[in-house]
């Protein structure tokens, strides 16, 4: 048991701290609303090795596991960086478990070319997790694992999440099945829970302080509005939601990382758990900056929207708590 | 980052494992429906074992096992439903004796609360101070080398079977109200004592005990005169560890699925096959590994040598309000068989389901309300100014 970053994690923790924090203020996510993705800012993010570092090293990948990738996924997560980190870095790996000869990969590793996975089986026409600017996409139809690539549209479906969202003709654009197992790609998928759940917890995190430093400056009452009990308690709430979603978000990704029995539903439950806490983190943060926080020009609104916004690409959270029940109920051991 | 267990705290896993098999008899079990979460038998087997002992630092003389190995035993007899609270009661009450005591406590008290002999309880709460614990009112004298106590305690649960009371007493009333208090372990067969049940709407009871010109020797003074705060510091830091009640939702849920199985639905279908129990069972399962999160995250930073803070604040917040939640889940779903109470002749699993939501509400009540914990977790770790 060691809860905590090593010393070699802490390290590569700070680099990306200070990457995030120095490459992507507000005003970068700002100006990347209509396209939702900043492509300066992802060779910059290629040229730390970041894109590219949780893919394996037999294909020219940085060889990470995923408890480094979500390192740099956290930050991502709480400056709300434009970049398909998290679809990239899980349809690399995929695609390099799938065929680790395959003539596309070394683009994918150069950074040069994106890379997604549709998250919905047999729905060509879903909208896809960074489909407006995906180069390559990975899906599942059926038990096939299918791959196509070309023109990405460039083009933005506008959304509450500012997200580069598109749909992409899935049936048409398919260029090859590849061989392997459907489970490699329930893989995949619980790799993209359990980063997105990171995400959140990052964009949690960052939300809870915004509405925490704003409590400490604002006066009504002639009181700061940071000492009446019923927002400290609102604060302390959605505190130990984000907390106890970090500490599930990490089980899940080390549970990927270690192949631990429950490596399928641990990430699907912290992405549940995560998308809850980051959401009523960022809706508390905002009801405590009264009508400001419904200002486009505070950046709170910016959480709040993508908090529901970044979970809901995987789809609705009835079905899947429903898949979840089929996994982890077990009936007539009574 | 590691989740996993050490090879020699799965061992022990196993062991605790062989040893709930052995001891936790149905009749252990059903011994707590006489209200108090002990079991004098159970509770001497686990000291056999030296698990009493377990938690106190073998800096002070205990068995010093690694808090991890102490959060294994906490969670499997938690999962299983043993009945702890004399544990919890007894590795603190060791350590802080240990710590601050004298050597007559040390001699007298310690070696018979961790061989299983004797029980302690907890004699904080007072009709008129709870979680203003500090605001304590009942006196302590001093009468040559004796003390004389008098005033009223709430609340001191187990007092009834129990051979001491950890008592908080005031001894200076024109200080400062934090400055002013004392603790003693008094023996409760001490003259002017008197023990009067309080009864719950769950199955615990617990006691009121009244101290009457109750006389005891210095020698059973722990800590300093008006040093009493100190004493109940270092009580809070002996809990790391063994504090108890992280995962209640675990029986709950194990009993919930098998009621929902047998719980007939129309046509033939049972509870388990309606889509909203089945999600809010997965609701449950995810805030229990939640609860796992903070507890594992409490006993590592412990097997540090770190002291946690919020860690275990939010540990003890979420779990209560998350149980709550589920015990009001799992009642509803059985509809009007679900008011049949324990015991009652056709209830649903015995009608344990009723059992857990009566219990459910003092889990956010006791050892520190969440609106307690709630300002803590404001203060400590938001560092948000004092209301
Ligand atoms: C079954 C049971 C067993 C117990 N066992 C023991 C035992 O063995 N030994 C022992 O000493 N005690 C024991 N207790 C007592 C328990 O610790 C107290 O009940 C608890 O600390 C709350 O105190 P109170 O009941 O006086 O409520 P109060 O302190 O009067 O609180 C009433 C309400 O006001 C709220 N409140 C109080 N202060 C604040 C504040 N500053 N900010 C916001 N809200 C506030 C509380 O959260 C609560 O909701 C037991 C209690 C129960 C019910």
């Amino acid at each position: 048991m060691f809860i905590r970053l090593t010393d070699d994690e802490e390290a590569i923790d700070e680099v990306f701290s200070n990457f995030f924090t120095s490459e992507c203020g507000p005003e970068t996510v700002r100006e990347a609303a209509s396209t939702g993705f900043d492509r300066a800012l992802w060779d910059r993010l290629g040229q730390t090795g970041a894109a590219a570092m949780s893919a394996p090293e037999s294909v020219g990948g940085g060889g990470a596991d995923l408890g480094t990738l979500a390192l740099a996924v956290g930050h991502l997560g709480r400056t709300l960086a434009p970049l398909p980190l998290i679809e990239h870095a899980v349809a690399t790996r995929l695609l390099a478990r799938l065929a680790p000869d395959h003539a596309l990969l070394a683009s994918l590793i150069e950074g040069t070319a994106i890379a997604t996975l549709a998250l919905q089986s047999d729905n060509p026409q879903q909208l896809v997790p960074a489909g407006a600017i995906a180069d390559v996409v990975l899906w599942r139809t059926g038990d096939e694992i299918r791959i196509g690539s070309g023109g990405a549209p460039g083009e933005v479906l506008n959304n509450l999440a500012d997200l580069p969202l598109n749909r992409r003709n899935l049936d048409e654009l398919c260029t090859e099945t590849l061989s392997g197992d459907s489970e490699t790609f329930d893989l995949a998928i619980a790799e993209w829970q359990a980063l997105m759940a990171t995400a959140l917890v990052g964009s949690g995190f960052a939300a809870l302080k915004l509405g925490v430093d704003y409590v400490q400056e604002r006066y009504q009452f002639d009181k700061l509005i940071g000492t009446f009990q019923s927002l400290q308690h609102g604060l302390a709430d959605a505190s130990t939601g984000v907390e106890g979603a970090d500490l599930l978000a990490k089980r899940a990704i080390w549970a990927l990382d270690t192949d631990q029995p429950n490596a399928l539903t641990l990430p699907s439950m912290a992405m549940i758990f995560a998308a809850e806490s980051a959401l009523s983190s960022a809706a508390t943060s905002l009801q405590y900056h009264g009508g400001y926080g419904f200002a486009e020009e505070y950046d709170i609104q910016l959480y709040y929207r993508r908090a529901k916004g970044w979970p809901m690409q995987y789809g609705p959270v009835g079905p899947e708590l429903q898949r979840l029940a089929d996994l982890l109920i077990t009936t007539g051991a009574h | 980052m590691d989740f996993s267990f050490t090879p020699e705290a799965e061992a022990f896993r196993v062991e605790v494992k062989a040893f709930i098999a052995e001891h936790l008899t149905p009749d252990v079990l059903e011994s707590t429906r006489e209200g108090t979460i002990h079991n004098q038998g159970f509770h001497k087997k686990m000291a056999e074992r030296g698990w009493l002992n377990g938690a106190v630092p073998a800096e002070l003389g205990g068995g010093g096992r690694d808090p991890l190995e102490m959060l294994v035993l906490v969670e499997e007899l938690q999962l299983a439903g043993a009945p702890i609270d004399g544990m919890g009661v007894a590795v603190i009450v060791a350590a802080i004796v240990l710590e601050l005591g004298n050597d007559h406590l040390k001699e007298t008290v310690v070696p018979p609360i961790i061989g299983g002999d004797a029980l302690c309880s907890f004699g904080y709460t007072e009709p008129d101070s709870g979680s203003d614990v500090a605001a304590a009112t009942t006196v302590a004298v001093q009468d040559g080398d004796e003390w004389v106590i008098n005033g009223q305690k709430m609340w001191t649960t187990m007092a009834h079977i129990a051979d001491y009371v950890l008592l908080l007493t005031r001894t200076n009333p024109d200080v400062p109200k934090h400055k002013g208090l004392t603790f003693f372990i008094v023996p409760l067969d001490t003259p002017g004592i008197e023990i009067q049940p309080v009864h719950t709407m769950g199955t615990e009871r617990s006691n009121a005990t009244f101290y009457d010109n109750v006389r005891i020797g210095d020698e059973w003074r722990i800590g300093d005169v008006d040093g009493g705060w100190a004493v109940m510091k270092a009580g809070l830091k002996f809990e790391r560890g063994i504090a108890g009640g992280q995962f209640p939702s675990a029986m709950l849920i194990d009993a919930a699925i098998a009621a929902a199985e047998a719980a007939p639905r129309a046509d033939d279908a049972t509870a388990i096959d309606d889509p909203r129990v089945r999600e809010q069972i997965v609701r449950a399962m995810i805030d229990l590994e939640v609860a796992r999160g903070f507890a594992y995250k409490t006993a590592f930073l412990a097997s540090q040598g770190v002291m946690f803070g919020v860690e275990g604040s939010m540990l003890k917040l979420f779990v209560a309000e998350a149980y709550k939640k589920h015990t009001q889940w799992f009642l509803e779903m059985l509809g009007s068989e679900g008011l049949l109470s324990l015991d009652t002749p056709g209830a649903p699993v015995g009608g344990h389901l009723d059992e857990h939501f009566r219990h459910a509400p003092v889990t956010s009540i006791y050892g520190g309300t969440s609106e307690i914990t709630r300002n803590l977790i404001a203060g400590a770790h938001l560092g948000l100014p004092r209301s």
